[in-house]
């Protein structure tokens, strides 16, 4: 509901959720390494390949595409007028390349399977004091209240708009707060009283100390 | 870190999202739509401090990246990340814990025209120096032209900071957070 | 037995609760009073979510300043609003979420997990998001999430008061199945007609103690 995950049976959506994100990360770094219009356009032509293999919705792909080419239209310009269009398109086509794969892997990816990723690369992180089983508690904890905050939100703006207030981001902005305040103590109260202990992970270097 | 703290994070993760919620209003001579969130960037920093309020908007940035339509206008996704305008969200990690170190310092003496400043530096000025950069180079432009381009947000992010501060000199006095 | 002594608390300027003497080893207990009386603050020593400016709290032999972990491990807590204490996004990481606290192993949860949600009828809503159940449901999902612990006592600070008619019976008949020693705080009489113990509040003392039918009359009394 709160995803822009797409349900699929594809071979893509059954990928390992850490080797999407890998070869997404060392994909794009490598897209400001090479670039040039024909190895884009190929790059192109084997996404669309992959976008059909998905399975995914054209109106789900093209949403998300919508804002970011409402922006790849004045590059573009800039370039016609400032540069030449040449690099305008080499530089349009590289963007694209980039969203459609973040695209792709964002459609087909379980934000849960995510996290887990996520809370495995951080194990390491472990040595310098962080905490890997309390970052995924508190990731999990955001995507339980957004939707609460959300609905709140909404109400308050309802309220507002009522009152002719809702141009003002102080009285939208403060009673949203409050309840967020109050929300914060009743919170910490439920989770010490079902037993979690936060205790802390001590760093190796300071526990040498 | 608390239980009390780690809650204070992540219910200001939410509260940055939940912005979203409030559409962008115009503010009269200022040419750029106000966007409510980027307000809760300053707030997550002003109210929590440095070390909350960066974690806070961490945890916020990673979960768009995994895909959450949480940006205004429900953008989200690891392409809004690697995109043009994936600096600006970027910076709000450094942005929110900048506020944050300020306000820490200068708690004692905390009032609306120095909150209003510490926000300037952190919510504006740290936001410009890593968005414009990363817009630049993803978009092949020059730094001066970028630079130019977004002058015409300045306005309207000073009237951001100025209600960011505002409303955490109130929560300040009622319900203060840093040095409890 | 839960013994209750001495106990004096403020917040601030305001004397919350006064010369608090109590034991407590009834089966159902019922804790009465108006808004502001002290019924929640002293629902709360219970299990040291609050430790009082004086006096003790025991909680079978444990004292609450000194054992506070093994006191919270004895005495459930269910709060008034159910969308402050459900910490997980679905309902079944929310019942696991104590359970991992009490570092259970894996297949120890998932068994549990499964037990409390049948015995309480959650079983089709397991996958399910928490912020879309409806309010009883979501207090279902609650005291489910404390009872899977399997504490000794069960404290329940006005579960029933945001809910409508209907959810409020549903979650008062839940109530009654519980096998562990109750202690509901409520401002509600009807529900402590079966009660064996009714303990009303005021001004942060104890101005009745017996059996429903005479603490019903002083509290109808005091409300007058």
């Amino acid at each position: 509901m709160l995803s822009l995950y797409v349900p699929g049976g594809s071979f893509i959506h059954r990928a390992p959720a850490a080797v999407k994100l890998l070869i997404l990360l060392i994909g794009s770094a490598a897209l400001f390494m090479v670039s040039s219009i024909p190895v884009h356009a190929a790059e192109l032509v084997l996404i669309a390949g992959l976008f059909h293999a998905a399975r995914l919705p054209w109106r789900d792909t093209v949403r998300q595409l919508r804002t970011a080419m409402i922006l790849l239209i004045p590059i573009f310009l800039f370039h016609v007028f400032i540069t030449d269009w040449v690099l305008g398109l080499e530089t349009v086509l590289r963007i694209l390349v980039l969203l459609l794969l973040a695209v792709l892997v964002t459609l087909t990816t379980k934000p849960t399977e995510m996290i887990d990723v996520l809370e495995a690369a951080a194990r390491p992180l472990r040595h310098v004091g962080v905490n890997p089983s309390k970052a995924s508690m508190m990731l999990s904890m955001v995507i339980r209240f957004i939707p609460m905050m959300m609905r709140e939100a909404q109400e308050i703006l309802e309220a507002q708009r009522a009152r002719g207030l809702d141009r003002n981001a102080i009285a939208l902005l403060m009673p949203l707060l409050i309840k967020t305040l109050k929300m914060a103590d009743d919170l910490s109260e439920a989770i010490e009283a079902r037993g979690y202990d936060p205790e802390p992970v001590v760093p190796v270097w300071r526990k040498k100390g | 870190m608390t239980t009390r703290d780690m809650v204070f994070v992540a219910l200001f993760a939410a509260l940055t999202a939940a912005c979203a919620v409030f559409p962008p209003f115009q503010a009269p001579f200022v040419p750029a739509p106000i966007i409510v969130q980027n307000i809760g960037v300053m707030l997550a920093g002003s109210i929590l401090g440095a070390k909350r309020g960066g974690l806070s908007l961490l945890l916020f940035v990673v979960l768009v990246a995994l895909g959450l339509p949480l940006l205004t206008g429900w953008k989200g996704g690891f392409g809004v990340i690697l995109g043009p305008t994936g600096g600006f969200i970027l910076s709000w990690i450094p942005a929110a814990f900048v506020v944050g170190w300020f306000v820490e310092k200068y708690w004692h003496r905390l009032n609306f025209w120095n909150l209003l400043l510490f926000n300037v530096i952190g919510g504006v000025i740290v936001v410009y120096v890593i968005g414009i950069p990363w817009l630049a180079v993803v978009a092949n432009m020059e730094f001066g032209k970028a630079l130019a381009g977004s002058t015409i947000f300045i306005p309207g992010d000073v009237i951001k900071a100025a209600v960011a501060a505002a409303v955490a000199m109130i929560v300040k006095r009622s319900y203060p957070l840093v040095h409890a | 037995m839960i013994q209750v002594s001495n106990v004096n608390h403020r917040f601030g300027e305001r004397a919350v609760l006064t010369g608090i003497n109590l034991s407590i080893r009834e089966r159902r207990v019922g804790v009465i009073g108006a808004n502001g009386s002290g019924k929640s603050t002293f629902a709360r020593l219970l299990n040291g979510l609050l430790i009082p400016d004086n006096g003790t709290v025991i909680v079978d032999g444990l004292d609450t300043r000194e054992d506070v972990k093994a006191v919270r491990r004895r005495v459930g807590f269910v709060f008034q609003n159910p969308d402050n204490q459900i910490v997980f996004p679905v309902v079944e990481e929310d019942i696991a979420f104590g359970l991992k606290n009490l570092k259970l192993p894996k297949h120890e949860i998932a068994q549990k997990v499964d037990t409390v949600l049948a015995k309480y009828g959650l079983t089709h809503l397991r996958d399910q998001a928490a912020h879309l159940l409806s309010g009883g449901e979501k207090q279902l999902l609650a005291i489910s999430a404390v009872l899977v612990m399997e504490p000794r006592y069960v404290v329940l600070d006005e579960p029933m008061t945001l809910l409508d008619l209907r959810n409020k019976k549903l979650v008062l008949d839940t109530i009654h199945t519980i096998e562990q020693p109750v202690i509901l705080i409520t401002h509600d009489l009807d529900h402590l007609q079966d009660f064996e113990r009714v303990i009303v509040f005021d001004e942060g003392r104890v101005v009745a103690d017996g059996p429903p039918r005479e603490a019903t009359r002083r509290y109808t009394q005091a409300m007058a």
